[in-house]
């Protein structure tokens, strides 16, 4: 098997294991990394949401939002699959778009 | 450490842009003059596993997370221009398909990330390293040590861009109109768990995966 494989498939267990980057925090009772919160959150944080991040905060919708696919419910055995599902979404498109630019870029030493 | 989006001002996140946006073209013309064709699996590859890596979600004392991110890792095995398109690519999609990150933030955290993390990444791992053989111990901890340096300096830049803004961002009657929190708050919030935790993390990471390099395929590290 060539090394790329390998790591190819070291990356597939990696995403099959994603559900940890869930169930670990929950486990401590974490919450989320700190300075990513909603903008909401800062009632709770500060008493105020900052005017500013009131209109910048919703600008975006994206489809994936959270890693969570869309639709789904909560609990923890669910989002850990939904989870694995963007993990694998987004490693599918995010290593397309790499090798494509890579290729784009590298055209010019396609021979060596 | 994904700023979302509303934590910068536009002075702030417009700047980042223009900072970050050169490096982008300085990295693709630089990839252009040296890149093999052979290469451009490994490159889809850093982005994979950086985009994946930043999903492991770490607690830290204080009930938050962190993550690492790879970039040093990518530096060390493709360069450290692979690394600021590679990383900057998984930033990019994590921010436009998951939300994680805002779309204006998009040049602050390639900044952070990509450009500061790969860059000092990679001039940290050249310089202990220096002279010594592909398959040595030296490079295995040099690449550890950068690791470990180039995520608290992508974490302290985090912090200070957005502890600034109630200095550069605030109403008139003196409220903050983004991130709220003064450098006072930020840095150590931020930077405390990158040096306690998860600076760790991302070093044990580069490690291990270099040690698998260097016995499967010393060739990367050259």
């Amino acid at each position: 098997m060539t090394t790329t494989k390998k790591l190819w498939i070291g990356i597939a267990l990696l995403a099959l294991l994603s559900p940890l980057g869930l169930i670990i925090p929950a486990l401590f009772g974490a919450g989320g990394a700190w300075g990513e919160w909603g903008a909401e959150e800062f009632n709770k944080l500060i008493g105020y949401v900052p005017k500013g991040m009131q209109k910048l905060a919703h600008l975006w919708k994206s489809p994936l939002k959270d890693y969570a696919v869309p639709g789904q419910a909560q609990g923890l055995a669910r989002r850990g699959l939904g989870y694995v599902l963007t993990a694998f979404i987004g490693i599918a498109i995010t290593a397309g778009l790499a090798y494509l630019i890579a290729n784009v870029l590298g055209r010019k030493n396609r021979e060596k | 450490m994904h700023i979302p989006d509303g934590y910068l001002g536009p002075a702030t996140y417009g700047a980042m842009f223009g900072a970050t946006v050169p490096f982008w073209a300085f990295a693709s013309w630089k990839l252009n003059k040296t890149l093999k064709a052979r290469q451009a699996p490994y490159l889809a590859l850093g982005a994979a596993f950086s985009f994946v890596l930043m999903m492991f979600n770490i607690p830290v004392l204080g009930g938050t997370t962190g993550h690492a991110a790879g970039t040093t890792l990518i530096a060390v095995l493709l360069g450290p221009w692979a690394a600021v398109i590679s990383v900057s690519v998984a930033l990019i999609i994590q921010a436009l398909l998951f939300g994680d990150g805002g779309i204006t933030a998009i040049g602050a955290n390639c900044f952070t990330m990509a450009v500061a993390g790969g860059l000092t990444g990679y001039g940290i791992y050249r310089l202990i390293a220096a002279g010594s053989d592909r398959k040595s111990r030296r490079r295995v901890v040099a690449g550890a040590i950068a690791a470990y340096v180039s995520l608290n300096v992508s974490a302290l830049l985090t912090a200070i861009l957005l502890g600034i803004q109630p200095l550069i961002e605030s109403s008139s009657s003196g409220q903050p109109l983004y991130a709220p929190y003064p450098l006072a708050v930020t840095v150590p919030a931020m930077v405390s768990g990158h040096l306690l935790l998860f600076g760790f993390v991302e070093a044990a990471v580069t490690a291990l995966v270099l040690k698998y390099f260097q016995r499967n395929e010393p060739a990367m590290l050259a």
